[in-house]
């Protein structure tokens, strides 16, 4: 059981799931402007410890909050599970008329003129925007340190970093700056920092939600995905952003919502869960390695049957990840020329030096690496023993996670395989910082839905716990984290911020 | 740091500097230099997929059965000028004005 410490949210709203206090809005004890003014004293008091917003929305949110208690008492379309719940979203998901930066300097003054289809969906189900999420730039990091605006901090110790590249929202929602985040998830970038503030947070497979509206990183990788305090919110989120949407060509024909309807408490009796060997090897931390194992103990008294598989290649999958995502992070950030929108050097005398100086000054380190390297990998040359080989690889990996579910329903693994290390521990060394996704990445190389919970505390920071499901699995993994969550008190953890 | 070690020459700072130009990217003598030793090692470790034998393998572009999607070619509202320029950083009427193009 978590310790006592970290559990004192009995009184204060902001620190209830979305769920909870979506009771507390149906039964009028407390209307959504109330909530929202709560959750803004919330955010202006923590701010300066975490700089988990890079915007934040005061009079929007008290305008929809008002909008959205006129609902809840009657008038107008019936309210939703999210109608008056005040939700984050990630700075790369654009907003209509509210500045969108993908925490780039490239994009600073920029406004969008459109909403992303996540966000009309958002705004038809009638929640609260409180505001946008740091992120590292362009979504490109695990530790949110690539943040052009300066790093966010973890709730649970503000020392050390909250994840990335989803790290504000991770935040956000761990600190009750919000109840509900929606993130990007390219190769674990909701997973990591959810596994590492504690909460929930899940990537959805390949396609279920449209990414038109999202900043594009890696387009065959790229998925949107709810960030809550617990399963029940995760799955809330769901039914309101999934479905077909013919602005995104990869968006499937599949049916929209559904997903929280599918959860019951011991659903996970009768199902066969594997634990893939090679995530369990060197690197992973003894306090991660513990809580896991507990995690797998719970489970199997819950009556899944757990078994061991193999995914070796698996062991390929971030190499794989490290030229595709780069690669199609090459095409995709071309775009930004400084003309159009966003940062544009008042000095160049050319248009060429506008493109040099614009990118040149707007892009940090990281952005620049992955520039450099896909197109490396992308030219004449070097593209089959680079991007085709990595392709080619990527079809090995599928086919190996097809195999496993032949035999099991889900695997399990571990989130990450360290908790929440110190700010600036790892940012001279690209490799050592690539390597916090290991456990996350092969899921978007095969497109695979994955959400990750709370399982325990190491170091008294939050471990995660990953269900990895097959294609089109999302409401299998959705049942059994929540019957695994269910019979634990992880996700009722709070940090004493 | 492994992207200093001196005998990493997969990349040369030539190939930093020429890559840095095809995408645009102005880059000072020291960030063709850090990027040099840092690419090198990222290169170096993408050695290891040689290991693995993709013969007669089809390569992967997108995991689900997406396939070119058509739709019906009609006409249908584009976003308001207006607020499409208020985001240019420099504008003549209804035109993005950029540098002289031809030096």
């Amino acid at each position: 059981m978590p310790p006592a410490s970290t559990n004192g949210h009995h009184g204060d709203p902001t620190l209830l799931a979305a769920h909870e206090a979506r009771g507390l809005l149906a039964r009028r004890e407390m209307s959504s402007v109330e909530l929202t003014k709560a959750v803004l004293e919330r955010i202006t008091r923590l701010e300066p410890k975490l700089h988990s917003f890079l915007t934040i929305t005061a009079d929007l949110a008290l305008k929809q909050a008002e909008e959205a208690d006129r609902r809840l008492a009657g008038h107008g379309p019936a309210p939703t599970p999210l109608t008056g719940i005040p939700v984050q979203l990630k700075d790369n998901i654009s907003t209509e008329g509210v500045p969108t930066t993908a925490g780039s300097k490239i994009l600073a003054g920029y406004v969008p003129p459109f909403d992303a289809t996540v966000v009309e969906r958002l705004k038809t189900a009638g929640a609260v925007m409180v505001g946008k999420g740091n992120l590292d730039e362009f979504a490109m990091g695990s530790s949110n340190e690539n943040s052009a605006y300066g790093p966010v901090h973890n709730p649970w110790d503000v020392t050390r970093v909250p994840g990335g590249s989803s790290g504000g929202p991770a935040a956000a929602v761990a600190s009750g700056e919000c109840f509900l985040s929606l993130g990007s998830d390219t190769g674990g970038s909701i997973r990591q920092p959810a596994a590492l503030c504690g909460i929930s947070g899940m990537k959805p497979t390949y396609g279920l939600v449209s990414r038109y509206g999202l900043i594009a990183f890696g387009s065959s990788l790229d998925q949107i995905g709810p960030l809550g305090r617990d399963v029940q919110d995760c799955a809330d989120m769901l039914d309101v952003i999934s479905g077909k949407d013919p602005r995104d060509g990869t968006s499937l024909d599949s049916p929209a919502g559904g997903f929280s309807a599918a959860l019951k408490p011991g659903g996970v009796k009768g199902m066969r869960i594997g634990v893939p060997r090679e995530y369990l090897v060197d690197g992973i931390e003894p306090g991660v390695r513990s809580a896991f194992q507990r995690a797998l103990t719970e489970l199997e008294r819950q009556g899944a049957s757990i078994g061991e598989t193999s995914l070796p290649l698996s062991d390929h999958a971030l190499t794989v990840y490290y030229i595709i995502a780069p690669s199609e992070a090459s095409a995709n950030l071309a775009r930004f020329d400084g003309f159009k929108y966003g940062y544009s050097p008042k000095q160049a005398r050319t248009a060429w030096e506008t493109m040099d100086m614009a990118r040149g000054n707007g892009f940090g380190p990281e952005v620049k690496r992955r520039i450099l390297l896909g197109a490396y990998a992308l030219s004449s040359g070097y593209y089959d023993a680079y991007y085709k080989k990595a392709q080619q690889v990527r079809t090995l990996i599928r086919a190996e996670f097809t195999e496993a579910f032949k035999r099991f329903d889900c695997l399990v693994t571990p989130t990450s395989p360290t908790v929440a290390f110190k700010l600036g521990a790892r940012t001279d060394d690209p490799l050592a910082m690539y390597l916090s996704d290991v456990c996350t990445i092969p899921v978007n190389i095969a497109g695979l839905p994955g959400i990750s919970v709370p399982c325990g505390l190491s170091d008294g920071m939050p471990v995660g716990l990953q269900f990895i499901g097959p294609q089109m699995g999302d409401a299998t993994v959705l049942k059994a984290a929540y019957a695994y969550e269910q019979s634990t008190a992880w996700h009722k953890m709070r940090p004493a911020i | 740091m492994p992207g200093s070690t001196p005998q990493a020459g997969l990349f040369s700072s030539e190939q930093v500097r020429a890559v840095a130009r095809l995408t645009r990217l102005h880059l000072t003598d020291e960030e063709v230099e850090r990027m040099r030793g840092q690419l090198s090692a990222i290169l170096k470790h993408f050695e290891s997929l040689s290991k693995v034998d993709t013969s007669n393998i089809e390569p992967t572009g997108h995991t689900t059965e997406a396939h070119s999607v058509m739709r019906e070619d009609r006409a249908t509202p584009s976003l308001p000028r207006d607020l499409v320029l208020a985001n240019a950083p420099d504008k003549e009427g209804e035109f993005v004005r950029v540098r002289p193009v031809l030096e």
